[in-house]
């Protein structure tokens, strides 16, 4: 019986290449949703419902346009008593004998996305992290009951509780307001920031703020200067987590937000009800909604992976 | 600077005691070892000291003032710490000069003083780099530094040469012991390495199981180890512990093991027959032909200065140092003396030493 000698240190340049023909494959297919969103976006309406699908197409802002602005259907003589078209958009909406009737509600409802995501992001994160420290840090009585109760809030369905929280939130006037969302992602967020802030606070030895505590700092500033700044790469996992949980929220949304506190994922379904099944507009819609968390998770990677202490403790 | 005095200081996590009754008094400027085998509880008494933990019971003093509930950060003491526990995110000169920071000392003060102090531990040239790229002994370095650029009332030092490798530690028990006749501040060293403490300290307090087990000077606790388990612990070889059966009068100067006289420093304690040990410290055991506790040599090992022979005696082995030159057959049978007035006895049931003219502090035979 013979068997090759197995390396742990370097693979195979056989194992290493179908490893990574099955990486790129999986990019690949993960990504095609994404190019077909961004393709649609740019796509009229007409091209973006031919068969078969239009690989290359005369690219269009009509999706941009139909995302941004509401119109209303006018006779062609109407239309040309008009004064000349202001922009691109008032130009192809006429060319579809449409006219340009206001903005839409989608920067309004973009903006509450922002407003709710980061602010429970925030809320939740510092909240998680005050939470974890002391869990990690001192002495709390049935701490380990305490710690699945706060996890087992994550453990239902949204669905479970949608209908008690809709009677809340009616009751208390929370339903349709940013602070009744942030205070409704935040809650939920909250167990999630308190597992992982306590794990990362955990592998920061306490002797740092021991150590500052013996130099004369008080435990709020050791924590702060001392604590904070270790904790960042932990910090910033988990605001990554908990903004994509906030950020992409659906059926919260739906349920407990319909005017001033809308966010964007319900509203962009909306947008096919608008004047015909508008794919254009939808995956324009779709497309801007990507950006901010592409940029967030960007904006942080470095952080993540970054090494938590720079090997500055002994081994 | 200032003295130390700890009362009764007890401490108990749980049902499991971590120190029992702790009494000491360190004085001004007097560098102590705390020394014993690891768990015995010597980091929580110097926490307990710095202020990081809260006595179960029993009373600190620090300069004369009652600080056992005082908090860390107003007590005034600095911490070197078992991992060196420098900042990460801050370069050598912030981690130095990070404890002067709050204490609202000028900009310029605070510069002068960083850099004497990277002066006295000769870290000049790294002041502006990151601790993360530093080697154990610069980490050590700037870990000091951070501790004498306070100027604080006393030094509380964890294990701090734990981490170096043997070569280093030797070089820096030396600069250690240096920076403290320089500085002349009040210290509490932890050890478990009888060799730093016997390098540096000034006293020692032995711990075992929570409890002081002697408090002395180093010489005081290598000639006249208090109970057997100081006896066993410091120095190396260790001391021989021969058990023999016996009960001593006051005023006795022998004692009888397997047939052979054996001459002790005169009994000052009466003992009823019991299970008794003698120690030996083996530079005090010496080889004969003829006479003397009878045995078998059962190995030999060569140190250049000298060699350290183990005999197999019916009472278990023995070992001895002997000069370098003399040639020891392994198997021969061969007879122990032991050098009379450096001799001590140990009561085999509490582990206390039995008084005698010599563990009443007799004096030095040279
Ligand atoms: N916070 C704690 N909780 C429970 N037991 C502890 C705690 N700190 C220390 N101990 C126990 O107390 C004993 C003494 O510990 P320590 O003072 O660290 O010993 P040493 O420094 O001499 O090695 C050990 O057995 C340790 O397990
Ligand atoms: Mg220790």
């Amino acid at each position: 019986m013979t068997t090759a000698a197995h390396s742990v240190v370097e693979p195979s340049p056989r194992s290493k290449a179908i490893a990574g023909t099955l990486v790129i494959l999986y990019a690949v297919i993960s990504m095609i949703p994404l190019v077909w969103i961004g393709m649609t976006a740019l796509k009229t309406p007409s091209d973006a419902i031919a068969y078969p699908p239009k690989i290359i197409f005369t690219p269009s802002m009509a999706g941009f346009c139909d995302l941004f602005t509401t119109q209303s259907r006018q006779t062609e003589d109407y239309i040309k008593t008009l004064p000349p078209p202001t922009d691109t958009c008032d130009e192809i909406t006429r060319s579809r004998g449409l006219v340009t009737a206001g903005p839409s509600n989608f920067l309004p409802r973009f903006f509450n996305s922002f407003i709710i995501a980061f602010g429970s992001t925030f809320l939740a994160v510092a909240l998680g992290t005050l939470a974890a420290y002391g869990f990690s840090r001192f002495k709390v009585p049935m701490a380990d009951d305490l710690l699945f109760f706060i996890l087992s809030t994550r453990m239902m369905p949204p669905i479970a509780v949608a209908i008690p929280i809709y009677l809340m939130y009616r009751e208390l006037g929370l339903s349709d307001t940013h602070l009744g969302m942030i205070l409704l992602y935040t809650a939920v967020n909250v167990s999630l920031a308190v597992w992982l802030m306590k794990g990362f606070i955990d592998e920061i030895p306490r002797e740092y703020e021991e150590a500052a505590m013996i130099d004369g700092y008080t435990r709020l500033q050791a924590f702060r200067k001392v604590v904070l700044p270790q904790a960042a790469t932990g910090i910033a996992a988990t605001a990554i987590f908990c903004l994509i949980f906030a950020w992409n929220e659906y059926a919260f949304a739906v349920l407990l937000t319909s005017g001033s506190a809308q966010t964007a994922p319900p509203f962009i379904p909306i947008i096919i009800g608008e004047g015909g099944q508008d794919w254009p507009a939808v995956a324009a819609g779709t497309t801007l909604f990507l950006i901010p968390i592409v940029v967030f998770t960007v904006l942080l990677r470095k952080h993540l992976l970054r090494g938590i202490t720079f090997g500055a403790v002994r081994k | 600077m200032a003295d130390i005095r700890v009362e009764n200081l007890h401490k108990s996590f749980g049902d499991f005691v971590a120190v029992k009754e702790s009494n000491f008094t360190v004085a001004d400027g007097e560098f102590f070892v705390m020394l014993g085998p690891s768990g015995c509880g010597k980091t929580t008494t110097l926490r307990m000291i710095a202020g990081l933990e809260l006595p179960t019971s029993g009373a600190i003093h620090l300069a004369g003032e009652d600080v056992t509930f005082k908090r860390a950060s107003a007590r005034d003491i600095a911490f070197v710490f078992q991992l060196f526990a420098l900042y990460p995110h801050m370069n050598v000169r912030k981690n130095i000069s990070y404890p002067l920071e709050n204490q609202g000392v000028p900009r310029s003060e605070t510069r002068t003083r960083v850099e004497e102090a990277a002066r006295i531990l000769r870290i000049t040239h790294l002041l502006d780099r990151s601790v993360s790229g530093l080697s154990s002994g610069d980490r050590q370095r700037v870990a000091l530094g951070r501790a004498i650029v306070r100027e604080p009332l006393a030094f509380m030092m964890d294990e701090p040469l734990g981490a170096l490798d043997s070569e280093l530690r030797e070089v820096m028990i030396g600069e250690l012991r240096a920076l403290h006749d320089r500085l002349g501040a009040t210290t509490i060293y932890v050890t478990h390495d009888q060799t730093e403490a016997m390098a540096m300290a000034d006293k020692i307090a032995v711990m075992n199981r929570g409890s002081i087990e002697q408090f002395a000077s180093p010489q005081e606790i290598y000639d006249r180890p208090a109970s057997m388990f100081v006896a066993d612990f410091i120095g190396d070889p260790a001391m021989n512990l021969i058990p023999f059966q016996a009960g001593l009068e006051v005023g006795q100067a022998h004692v009888r093991i397997a047939g052979a006289e054996i001459a002790v420093p005169t009994i000052r304690e009466g003992v009823a027959e019991t299970h008794l040990a003698l120690g030996a410290r083996p530079e005090h055991v010496a080889l004969v032909d003829d006479g003397g506790l009878r045995g078998e040599v059962y190995g030999t090992e060569y140190l250049g200065t000298h060699q350290v022979v183990t005999v197999a005696t019916y009472e278990g082995h023995v070992r001895a140092i002997v000069e370098a030159e003399r040639s020891v057959r392994v198997g021969a049978n061969v007879g122990l003396t032991f050098r009379p007035e450096r001799l001590s006895l140990f009561d085999r049931g509490s582990g206390r030493a039995v008084s005698t003219d010599w563990s009443l502090g007799g004096p030095h035979h040279g």
